[in-house]
This record gives structure tokens, C-alpha cells and sequence, in this order.
């Protein structure tokens, strides 16, 4: 099996694991305990933090651990809106169109307790743009949450520039980074982003943890309450073992981060030149905009997504058809609706994304298993079904 | 003094990760066994392999409790169900009534929720348990009123560990249409625990108090009459909805597996530990003015709450460094303050500050608990000796009448 849906998760590094593994087994104290075994694992935490505020340039004070990316953007997005400081009762908050589940669930979420919530659109390359930020910006908007890289197109929204409309309107905010971080530098401090939603389990670290980067300025009412974990503002004793996994995956995307991206982009470029060549009719998505080196969303005319994806399932190719979390339903992506692409074009859309371990013969067997998913489909004479 | 490393007595914060535990979630990280897959990803065999994986945990936790799996939501841990429970049904049911009862001995998961919901405009009342730190029934009746949409009583306190009647308090609240949850994090694979014949509506379940990995709890959410919650974190729409986020196959697998391994070691390891406790505590119990804080008889086997007298908690913690031990629950252990669970059980300040929590658990052995009877002889020996307080007691003086001049 050739596993090319690193997006939707990546398996644990080796290393990461061994680092975890003491914190699983003999180092099992509560970091929250005041003896020996407890203060061990309190500065196992400090490093992690460390190694996690390095990744995005970020001070460790700054970092909280929540038990993943959705956890991190419900923190930003309901501990903003709660959050005392909010002078209003009800404000708005503006979105990008292209936002993961995550993102859109909360922001809807708070249209119950009386917020505007604004989606703004999104260019035909997949990058929310900044005079479209500008313009749904309005004397109330309290926060502003875009994210730096989209899970399914892999668009690189112009983040600096976004910051800048956000700053002149005095509007926070925040980024969800869960795909961009780990394959792209990231600099926090420099974003002007002051909330920031990271996964570990998106760069080789465990599942169930992830981080919200907060500017201190920033008053935030926490979504959990009870025990003072992380300064109050995350209780619950701290998954230990994971965040140690996922400072290591932090510490080890930083320093490969320059190779990851050769490797992702090397075997990217070669599938998408390979592609355009062997079936010309592929359309491939958000190919004007900067994208992440490991993604690429396309289609070709006349297969199907799913029953392609099944396909190549069964020949030994795990793809996906968009993000992993909408899935479940058959609605064609959000995110192609917002680029304005055909509802039909869009159904058939297929999510390749690189990972450290694939190499240049799982390209060359991706292209051929498409290359016979069409022959098939001609021999069938079932294209006429597209139509 | 030696190095090696001190004897762990504070189960009851956390615990280790059972080995067996740990083999099992190990198979499901790296690329090795292809086990690391999304369990949302419905296009590949990596997703589907791992969604049997969380089914089968899903069954695991849910036979623990008496439950059915479809009513099994997984969390972060049982902080997160906490708030889940006690927000999401405040949240729902709002129109309904705005009052919630809870006691003053709860977990801060609880208690601190419940301070947020006020802030909201609900109306909480704290009971105040009995001395034995046992809720009594006719207060809690009393405290009930047309507002009440939900009571919150803990199965077995973390502190002390008590455990309360919830098979009583389930009827009670059954009978007046109440909403009944139950923090389970300290009671679940300790005492039995059976939901539909305790009436408990919504419990709130962790893995790492008992052998299973930190961050991954469980709330368990009634079908039948169906509880609904409004939901605390948004997105996917994972766990039918009432809780998003990528699920941690090797966490799920972890409390599944540590779920199973409580079901059925529960009884044969509880006859061990209650054995190892009551050793220690009659190896204690020879010195002089010692108090067992909480009931003795309606009390799990693992936990030994006890005040030495005249010797003050920090300073005793600190001459048993030997012993992994804690001097309250290890969310609050960064505060000097004395226990609110002991305070609110009408205990002295002097003797909440005297306290110390042991918890006995599935690694804990004999020779374990004789050094721990030696080390304490000495050490509290050793204390108050250099206490003039003890020296006063010992010379029959009434310290309660002594006026201390002001400095």
C-alpha cells in the first residue's frame, strides 16, 4: 500500500516515538505533582515547549497544548468571543471561504449567542486575498481567521498582507497553520497573526495533541475549565507522552524543513508534469496560486472522485477526495465551491500529498494505475456517463 | 541519601501506562504496522483499519460501565467531559431551568465549570458533604427546585476517596426528572460501575488514572431517555457530532485496552490493594494522633487519606521525598493552601494542612508499604520532635486555649 494522504494524517517518526516512549512507560508522572517523578515530567513540558515555539518563531510563554488543531481553533475563535475583554455583547468575525471544518463550526457556532459571521471569497487560485478581507471589515469586526494554507488545495494565503488589513482595523487575527506548519517556515512573531492553530499529528507527531500560539495581549477566555493547567488557560493534565512527541516532530521539522521540502516538491513537480502529459485533460487546482510543496488537488475528466479513489484503493493507492473530516459526506468540496470550480469538475477532485517516505516509483505507479483507471473507463465506453 | 528513585503512593494523580497498554497503542503510530491512519479518511483501507481499532475500544470502555458503545463519546480526558457534560447540558437545556447542583468536594474540573456557568447566569448550589464526606440525600433533595436541570456528584473522590451512594442519588434525580452526572475519572475500573442501574446520565471517564495514557478520557452520554448536549468544540462533526477533532487511534486504543484489563482484574486486584492499604494503614496507626480523613468503610481500597497531627503536610511531604506521595490532588499541589476537600468536611486547618494522600495501585508492593510504615515512624518522630507545638501538646496543654500574641 502506498499511503499519499499525509494531509489527512502522517505516520509517527521512529525518533518521535523514542522520545515519547519513557514518557509511556517508567517517567508516568502527572506534571501537575510536586514530587520527584512530577517535576520530571513538568520539565519534559518546558522543553516540548520550547522545541513547539521554535518551530513557528514563537516565545515558549506563548505556546498553550490543547489535544489537537480543532481544539486550537475553537480555543482562538469561542476564548476570543467570550473573552471578558469582547466590550460588546455580540460583534462579527470574518472567515476565509476555504476554512477546514474547525474553523467554519465555531464561527457558526457563535451566530447563536447574536454574532455576525462573514465568509469572504476566495480568488479563482484558492488564496483569499487581502482588499476582499478589507472590504468585509466593518466597525464591529472583532477578529479576523484565515488560514495560512489550505488542507486540500494546499493555496498559501498572502498571510503578511492579511495581517496588515487586520492591523489598520485593529482586528485580531488568527491563522490556523495546521497544514502549513512543517512544510513551510513559519515565523509567528512576524506574521502579525497574534492566534495560531498548530497539529502535531499533521508532522509526524502523535494524534491527539496540538498547540494554540497566543500573543499575551490578547485576552482569552479558555474552553476548558478546572485545574490551572497551562496557566489557566487549558486545564486537564497534559497529555504527556504526546506533547513530548510533539516537540520532538517540532524540533526535527525545523531541522529538515529545507530537505522535506526538496524531497515533497521534487516528487510533486514530477507527478504533476506526468501527469499533464500522460492524460492532458487533467485539470489540476489552485495551480496559480503559491501552494504547499506537497499538495496537489486535481481532477481528470471524465473519472469520478470516489469511485476513482476506491479504485485506487484497491490497486494500492490511499488518496483522498478532499479533506479527511468532510468525508463522510458527498457534498463536492467547499473549497473547490468557493473557487468558483464546476460542481461537476469538482466532484471528480482527487487530493495527492506527499510524505518523507514516498518516492519517485509510487509516482510512476500512481500515473499508471490512473492511466488504467481511464482505459478502463473507455473500454467501458461509460464516458459518455460524465455528460 | 540514596538515588534510586522514590516509591510511587499517588496513584490517584496518575498512573503508570500498563505495559500491556502501552504494546497495544504502540502498534498504532508509525509506519510499521500501517496502523497510523485518520480514522475519518473514508477513501483508503489506512482509515478503515483504524476506525475497527476505535470500535472495539469503543465496545471495551463501554462493557466497563454497563453502557452500549454508541453512547460512548471520547474526549481529552476527563476534564474535557466534565466541561462537556456540565456546559453541554447547561447550554441545551437552558430554557429549561438554570440551576445546577453540585458539592463542595468535587473535582476543580467540576467545580471550576460550574463557576463559568455562573458567570453565565446559572445558578449553582454546593452542597456540603457530611463529615464522613458522604452527600446526604435529604440535602440534596431539599436543594432541588423546579430550575434544577442537572445534578453533579463525583463517583469516588480523588482526595479522599470516598464513594458516594450514586445508585441513591441516580433515583433521587431519576424520580424528579433531573439530569444526573457523574464524574467517574477516580471510580471507573475501581468499584463497579453500572449506568443503567445507577441512573447516571452522563459520566465522565479517564484512562490515565487507571493504566491507560494521559489526554484521553470519555464521557458517556444516555440514549435512552436520550440526554443531548450542545457541543464544546465544533468542526468535523466526529463523534455524532458532540465532539470534534481527529480521533487519537493510539490514545482510544490505549483506554480501551486499560478499560478491558480494569474489567477483568478489577475484583482479584482490589482484594490485593485493599490488603496493601489496610497494612499500611495499621502500620500507622500506632502513632499517635493520626486522623483518617473520609469515611473508612465507604471507601475505594487504593486511597489512604490521613492527618498526622502537629506535623505539617509540606514539611512531611518533603522529609518522605523517598515516597512519591501528595499532600491533596495534584491540581492542586502547586497551592499551599490546605485541601477544600478537607475544609469542606469540617476538618481544622491544622489538620487539612496535616494531611497527607497515599494511593495504592497495581505496582505497589509489601515491601513497598513496610518501608513506608518505617520511613514515616521516623520522620514524623523526628518532626515533631523539633515541634514546640507537639512539645506543648505532649505537656497537656490545650492549644486550642492558648492566646498567640501578634508579631
Amino acid at each position: 500500500m502506498v499511503y499519499l494522504d499525509h494531509n489527512a494524517t502522517t505516520p509517527l517518526d521512529q525518533r518521535v516515538w523514542q522520545a515519547m516512549q519513557p514518557y509511556l512507560s517508567e517517567q508516568y508522572g502527572n506534571p501537575s505533582s510536586a514530587h520527584a517523578l512530577g517535576r520530571a515530567a513538568r520539565a519534559a513540558l518546558d522543553l516540548a515547549r520550547e522545541q513547539v515555539a521554535q518551530l513557528v518563531n514563537a516565545h515558549p510563554s506563548q505556546v498553550i497544548f490543547t489535544s489537537g488543531g480543532t481544539e486550537a481553533n475553537n480555543a482562538a475563535i469561542k476564548g476570543v468571543a467570550f473573552s471578558s475583554t469582547a466590550t460588546k455583547p455580540a460583534m462579527k468575525m470574518v472567515i476565509g471561504a476555504t476554512e477546514h471544518a474547525s474553523v467554519r463550526a465555531p464561527a457558526e457556532s457563535l451566530q447563536r449567542h447574536g454574532w455576525q459571521v462573514e465568509r469572504v471569497g476566495c480568488e479563482e487560485s484558492g488564496i483569499v486575498s487581502a482588499h476582499v478581507l478589507a472590504q468585509a471589515i466593518t466597525g464591529s469586526t472583532r477578529m479576523a481567521s484565515v488560514m495560512w494554507a489550505n488542507n486540500e488545495s494546499g493555496a498559501i494565503n498572502p498571510l503578511a498582507e492579511l495581517a496588515g488589513v487586520c492591523r489598520e482595523h485593529e482586528v485580531l487575527l488568527h491563522t490556523d497553520a495546521v497544514q502549513a506548519a512543517g512544510k513551510l517556515a513559519l515565523d509567528f512573531a512576524a506574521s502579525g497573526a497574534q492566534l495560531m492553530s498548530l497539529s502535531a499529528h499533521k508532522l509526524y507527531g502523535p494524534k491527539g495533541v496540538g498547540a494554540l500560539i497566543v500573543d499575551k495581549a490578547v485576552s482569552l477566555e479558555p474552553l476548558l475549565h478546572g485545574g490551572g493547567q497551562e496557566r489557566g488557560g487549558r486545564c486537564g493534565t497534559e497529555n504527556v507522552a504526546g506533547i513530548i512527541g510533539f516537540g520532538k516532530a517540532a524540533e526535527l521539522a525545523v531541522v529538515e524543513l529545507a530537505e522535506r521540502q526538496r524531497h515533497s516538491l521534487r516528487l510533486r513537480d514530477y507527478f504533476e508534469q506526468t501527469l499533464s502529459r500522460v492524460l492532458p485533460q487533467a485539470v489540476i487546482f489552485a495551480a496559480g496560486a503559491e501552494r504547499l510543496p506537497n499538495t496537489s488537488f486535481f481532477a481528470i475528466p471524465p473519472l469520478e472522485g470516489r469511485t476513482l479513489i476506491m479504485a485506487l484503493d484497491r490497486m494500492g493507492f490511499a488518496v483522498a477526495s478532499g479533506s479527511a473530516c468532510g468525508s463522510e459526506q458527498h457534498q463536492p468540496s467547499h473549497v473547490l465551491k468557493a473557487m468558483g470550480v464546476a460542481t461537476e469538475l469538482a466532484h471528480g477532485a482527487l487530493r495527492v500529498s506527499f510524505g518523507q517516505q514516498n518516492t519517485e516509483s509510487d509516482v510512476d505507479g500512481l500515473i499508471s494505475a490512473l492511466q488504467s483507471q481511464i482505459k478502463q473507463l473507455q473500454a467501458m465506453g461509460a464516458a459518455t456517463a460524465w455528460s | 541519601m540514596s538515588m534510586k528513585k522514590p516509591i510511587y503512593f499517588d496513584y490517584s494523580a496518575t498512573t503508570p501506562v500498563d505495559p500491556r497498554v502501552a504494546e497495544k497503542m504502540c502498534r498504532y503510530l508509525t509506519m510499521d504496522d500501517g496502523l497510523f491512519g485518520n480514522a475519518a479518511s473514508r477513501s483508503h483501507q489506512y482509515g478503515w483499519d483504524v476506525e475497527a481499532a476505535i470500535d472495539e475500544a469503543r465496545k471495551n470502555v463501554a462493557d466497563l460501565i454497563a453502557a452500549d458503545p454508541k453512547e460512548i463519546v471520547w474526549t481529552s480526558g476527563a476534564t474535557e467531559s466534565d466541561n462537556l457534560a456540565i456546559k453541554g447540558v447547561a447550554h441545551f437545556y437552558r430554557k429549561k431551568g438554570n440551576h445546577i447542583i453540585t458539592s463542595k468536594t468535587e473535582h476543580k474540573a467540576v467545580l471550576d465549570t460550574c463557576r463559568q456557568l455562573e458567570r453565565e447566569g446559572f445558578e449553582v448550589t454546593y452542597l456540603d458533604p457530611e463529615e464522613s464526606g458522604l452527600i446526604d440525600l435529604a440535602k440534596l433533595e431539599a436543594a432541588m427546585t423546579e430550575q434544577t436541570i442537572l445534578v453533579s456528584i463525583m463517583h469516588v473522590n480523588n482526595e479522599i476517596g470516598v464513594i458516594q451512594d450514586v445508585k441513591a442519588i441516580g433515583e433521587l434525580c431519576r424520580s424528579k426528572k433531573i439530569l444526573f452526572h457523574v464524574d467517574g475519572a477516580q471510580s471507573c475500573g475501581k468499584v463497579e460501575v453500572d449506568v443503567n442501574e445507577m441512573k447516571i446520565d452522563l459520566l465522565s471517564m479517564s484512562a490515565h488514572k487507571i493504566y491507560g495514557p494521559k489526554g484521553m478520557g470519555a464521557l458517556y452520554v444516555r440514549r435512552k431517555p436520550r440526554v443531548r448536549l450542545e457541543a464544546q468544540m465544533h468542526g468535523g462533526g466526529h463523534e455524532r457530532g458532540m465532539r470534534s477533532g481527529t480521533l487519537a487511534t493510539h490514545q482510544i486504543v490505549g483506554m480501551g485496552e486499560a478499560f478491558r484489563l480494569a474489567k477483568e482484574e478489577m475484583a482479584t486486584e482490589n482484594e490485593r490493594v485493599r490488603m496493601l492499604r489496610d497494612r499500611l494503614m495499621n502500620g500507622l496507626s500506632d502513632i499517635e494522633e493520626v486522623y483518617v480523613n473520609g469515611d473508612v468503610e465507604q471507601r475505594v481500597p487504593h486511597n489512604l487519606n490521613i492527618s498526622f497531627n502537629f506535623v505539617e503536610g509540606e514539611s512531611l511531604m518533603m522529609a518522605l521525598s523517598d515516597l512519591a506521595v501528595s499532600s491533596g490532588s495534584a491540581c492542586t499541589s502547586a497551592s499551599l493552601e490546605p485541601s477544600y476537600v478537607l475544609r469542606a468536611l469540617g476538618r481544622s486547618d491544622e489538620l487539612a494542612h496535616s494531611s497527607i494522600r497515599f494511593s495504592i495501585g497495581r505496582f505497589t508492593t509489601e515491601a513497598d508499604v513496610d518501608h513506608a510504615i518505617k520511613l514515616c515512624h521516623e520522620k514524623i518522630q523526628k518532626l515533631r520532635d523539633l515541634s514546640p507545638l507537639w512539645d506543648m501538646f505532649k505537656a497537656g496543654i490545650d492549644l486550642s486555649t492558648v492566646q498567640w500574641s501578634a508579631h
